[in-house]
């Protein structure tokens, strides 16, 4: 993200009193955090965006609450320490974002560079991503921000569009009534879609900050960010690009491609062996994807590898099974792992490229047909295709479609 | 070697019983049953122990029996036993058990050391008197109408009075020095950094260290051999390697360069204890030491400073105990936050509160620069102060305490005048540096120590020095009559 590493930064105790906080401190960095500065970019409403970041800290989660909505029980809460402790890494932007829709777009690109770059699972529903909006209105044309608040709890992208499309229309009741918003985290409740005050926030409390004496310093060498440059992947953004201007793919379908990196290395792999990107793609993004949605497994756990579409790829070029061959040699493939020339040597897949001997057929097929060969040759072209139909049929579909259709037309051409 | 009668094996000092154990001239049941037995007789009168675990340390002992060493111990009520009640003598913690060992106590557990109890101590380690017990005071085992001295107030009268061959204590401020002093009996107070403080609940993170408290330096090498060195869970403790501190111990400190800071013989300090420590510091020149005055300008700065620093860190290390999630609950309240703040009303004694109130407001926004930033700057100037002397000393003598201890309930109304008893070893814990205390003497009937300090990771010095100075004389083997 393009961050100023600090060489060395420090640890803090931010303290206040909560019971889902077992020191009743949390560890976090104040003043000096692990990174400073920075941007992400991404694609907004047709337009590249570039949102400044105004810095990246570690702290340690706190607890968490569960409350009556879950227990039903409104007597009590219950506290959860299970990750209490483990750390965060938090990413802070500038505040840049316009809109309840920018704000998700900016959150999915910031997704995707984690993911890519292996940091993290990016789990809304089991926390391992976490979003929280600090949103505030403002007069148009003003320059001030107006008192912001900050909205957490929200499991997924749709929950967090929500909060903020509630947030924004109940700040905005407030403001035109004259009064003021209250600067304070809220939580969102899913269930009736708004947000509720948790407690008071940042300014409002004082969270008396001190180094935290139980830690030393984190210190990062030059070299060592020399060292770990050449290892991070090509994040991507950039591999879309390249996808699009070396392998002359569309921007839509490198967009599907680069969705994760699996399935991004598997393209590009593929499309290496093969030469040939397009087709690549086209068998990814259509029988290859059904196959994993019906299995419910991910790219990288498959039994197919790029060396399989290779390999079919090859095999269809050189004619030795037709496109239709093809798919149920992948159906083969994805079960059972065996390559492709292997799977239609143990079936018998291959096409029949004999020219006599699809002749013979054709001739059969003529004979024992004898009105849909008159219908052809009186006019009514389409009448082949049952008659292709036929041919394939006796060959079980093995007959090369190209080479019937030539036959076959000159066989009742000829008559 | 003659037989020994029961009655005399709570006397023997840590090494002399391991190499009697080694010899197998006694055992380890009979070592631990004549300690026991010196507990039951003594006790009542001083109440060194809060908790006794007479059972277990049976149970050890039998164990230890198959193994060389034996030695039993007492271990500080701030230090986590695993399965053994551990109170910080608080009512916070009255019945807390912890699940697990702190390191330095699984490392003399490891070692073969028997636990014959857990020491009373002033509440969460803040007090110089062991007054702040919530249960009940320690009474000085020279006299028991006098203090022991603080916080490490049980450990300390424990060995003196012969009911544990060796303690493990911890000194923030001075808590294993002053109450060693006052007892009679040789403390040390490592390197910071140098004893993991992983298991030690916190009361000053930048200050805190365990180190022991025993009959002399031979017993005080051979305690911190077995719980110095790096330990990866405590991020603070220091990677350097462990030197052999007994095979330190060469008798031998000519031309040893010993300052005497002249700050620490201010005016106002008891005429015995400026007597007792000249006197020591004169027998230290006669056994070769070179002696020179030094100055450390900054010592009227750190009283001040370790009374922001230590508070400000026990405000935040002590918020946890809210009833929550262990420890004292109170009950019955309107909600969350009240019971809060009952539980924290009931379950602290009034030292700690006024530490943790004195912290947060130092920490306070609008605060935090004048007070606790200020402070640390002080803080580095004392540690350069140190520094500087040590260019030109190899160590420093001075005296533990100003005073010697002092009669039950006579510091109780003014707090300030029992801060003032630390003057001298508050310094020292500012900087991170070793030091020790060793009796030298005695004022009125009651026992001086004498400070030894010594520049980062010399400990293997300061025990030489003591060592050499304890081969001459014979302070450190009287006894008191109880």
């Amino acid at each position: 993200m393009g961050c100023e590493i600090t060489p060395s930064s420090k640890f803090d105790r931010k303290n206040y009193f909560y019971p889902d906080l077992p020191k009743n401190y949390q560890i976090s960095q104040y003043d000096i955090p692990l990174c400073q500065n920075g941007q992400v970019s991404f694609e907004f409403e047709g337009e590249l965006r570039t949102v400044a970041l105004r810095r990246i800290h570690l702290e340690e989660d706190a607890g968490k609450s569960i409350h009556a909505e879950v227990t039903g029980d409104p007597t009590r809460s219950f506290m959860d320490f299970n990750r209490a402790g483990v750390p965060l890494l938090e990413i802070v932007s500038e505040p840049e974002l316009h809109s309840p829709e920018e704000a998700i777009a900016y959150c999915r690109a910031v997704k995707e560079i984690l993911e890519y770059i292996e940091v993290s699972d990016c789990n809304m529903e089991e926390g391992s991503l976490r979003c929280e909006p600090n949103l505030s209105l403002r007069p148009k044309g003003s320059k001030e921000l107006g008192t912001r608040t900050e909205i957490k709890n929200k499991n997924s992208f749709q929950e967090l569009i929500d909060a903020m499309e509630y947030e924004v229309k109940r700040q905005a009741r407030i403001l035109d009534a004259g009064e003021e918003v209250v600067q304070e985290t809220l939580l969102f409740d899913a269930s009736t879609g708004k947000t509720v005050a948790m407690r008071g926030k940042e300014e409002a409390d004082d969270y008396r900050y001190f180094p935290e004496p139980d830690l030393v310093h984190v210190q990062i060498s030059d070299e060592w960010i020399e060292e770990s440059q050449p290892t991070l992947p090509e994040l991507p953004a950039a591999r879309r690009k390249r996808f699009i201007s070396d392998y002359d793919i569309s921007p839509d379908n490198a967009e599907f491609l680069t969705n994760t990196r699996p399935l991004a290395e598997f393209f590009d792999e593929a499309a290496r062996l093969s030469g040939e990107p397009t087709t690549c793609a086209n068998w990814i993004m259509g029988d290859l994807t059904r196959l994993l949605n019906t299995a419910e497994i991910e790219i990288q756990d498959a039994k197919v590898t790029p060396a399989h579409l290779n390999e079919l790829i090859q095999l269809i070029g050189d004619a030795t099974i037709s496109g239709k061959i093809a798919k149920s040699v992948l159906d083969d493939a994805f079960e059972t792992g065996k390559m492709p020339k292997q799977i239609v040597s143990e079936k018998g897949l291959a096409q029949i490229t004999d020219t006599s001997e699809i002749e013979t057929i054709v001739l059969q097929v003529v004979e024992e047909n004898p009105g849909p060969a008159q219908d052809y040759r009186d006019g009514t072209k389409k009448a082949i295709g049952f008659l292709v139909g036929q041919v394939m049929r006796a060959t079980r579909g093995k007959a090369n479609p190209q080479l019937v259709n030539e036959i076959l037309t000159r066989v009742l051409s000829t008559d | 070697m003659a037989a020994h009668a029961a009655s005399e094996l709570w006397q023997l000092s840590a090494a002399e019983a391991s190499r009697l154990l080694a010899d197998r001239e006694i055992s380890s049941v009979e070592l631990t049953d004549a300690c026991l037995e010196r507990i039951a007789a003594v006790d009542d009168r001083i109440s060194a122990y809060i908790t006794v675990t007479a059972d277990l340390a049976r149970q050890q002992a039998t164990d230890a029996d198959r193994r060389i060493a034996g030695v039993p111990m007492q271990i500080k009520d701030l230090l986590c036993t695993n399965g053994i009640a551990t109170t910080c003598a608080s009512r916070m913690l009255a019945e807390y058990i912890p699940v697990y060992d702190a390191t330095a106590v699984a490392r003399l557990r490891e070692h073969g050391a028997v636990l014959l109890g857990k020491g009373n101590m002033d509440e969460f380690g803040m007090g110089s008197s062991t007054e702040n017990s919530a249960f009940f005071p320690t009474r000085n085992p020279w006299d028991t109408g006098r203090v022991p001295g603080g916080s490490s107030g049980g450990s300390a009268a424990a060995v003196s009075a012969g009911a544990a061959p060796f303690a493990l204590g911890t000194d923030t401020g001075g808590s294993i020095r002053q109450p060693a002093s006052f007892c009679g009996v040789t403390g040390l107070k490592p390197t910071y950094g140098r004893v993991s403080r992983y298991g030690l609940v916190a009361y000053a993170s930048s200050l805190d260290q365990v180190g022991p408290i025993a009959r002399d330096a031979a017993d005080c090498a051979l305690i911190l051999q077995s719980i110095a060195g790096h330990d990866s869970r405590d991020a603070t403790s220091l990677p350097d390697a462990v030197p052999d501190y007994s095979a330190a111990l060469t008798g031998d400190i000519s031309g040893l360069r010993l300052g005497v800071p002249s700050e620490y013989f201010a005016e106002g300090m008891d005429a015995g204890v400026r007597a007792a420590v000249t006197a020591a510091i004169d027998q230290l020149a006669a056994l070769g030491a070179e002696i020179r005055e030094v100055s450390l300008p900054t010592t009227q700065y750190a009283l001040a400073c370790y009374y922001i620093i230590a508070p400000s860190e026990c405000s935040a290390n002590l918020a946890r105990y809210d009833g929550v999630k262990y420890g004292y609950s109170h009950q019955g309240d309107g909600d969350m936050w009240e019971a809060m703040e009952r539980t924290r009303q009931h379950g602290f004694g009034p030292e700690v509160k006024r530490r943790i109130m004195l912290g947060a407001f130092a920490l306070s926004s609008g605060y935090y620069d004048a007070y606790y930033h200020k402070a640390q700057q002080v803080r580095t100037l004392i540690r350069q102060d140190f520094a500087h002397v040590f260019e030109e000393v190899d160590a420093l003598a001075a005296p533990v305490s100003p005073v010697v201890a002092f009669p039950i309930g006579e510091r109780t109304d003014d707090p300030v005048r029992m801060y003032l008893v630390d003057v001298y070893t508050l310094p020292v814990n500012m900087a991170g540096l070793p030091a020790m205390s060793v009796p030298c003497g005695f004022s009125n009937g009651l026992p001086v120590g004498l400070q030894l300090i010594g520049p980062h990771l010399s400990e293997d010095r300061l025990l030489n020095i003591a060592h050499t100075y304890q081969q001459a004389t014979e302070w450190h083997r009287e006894r008191p009559g109880i």
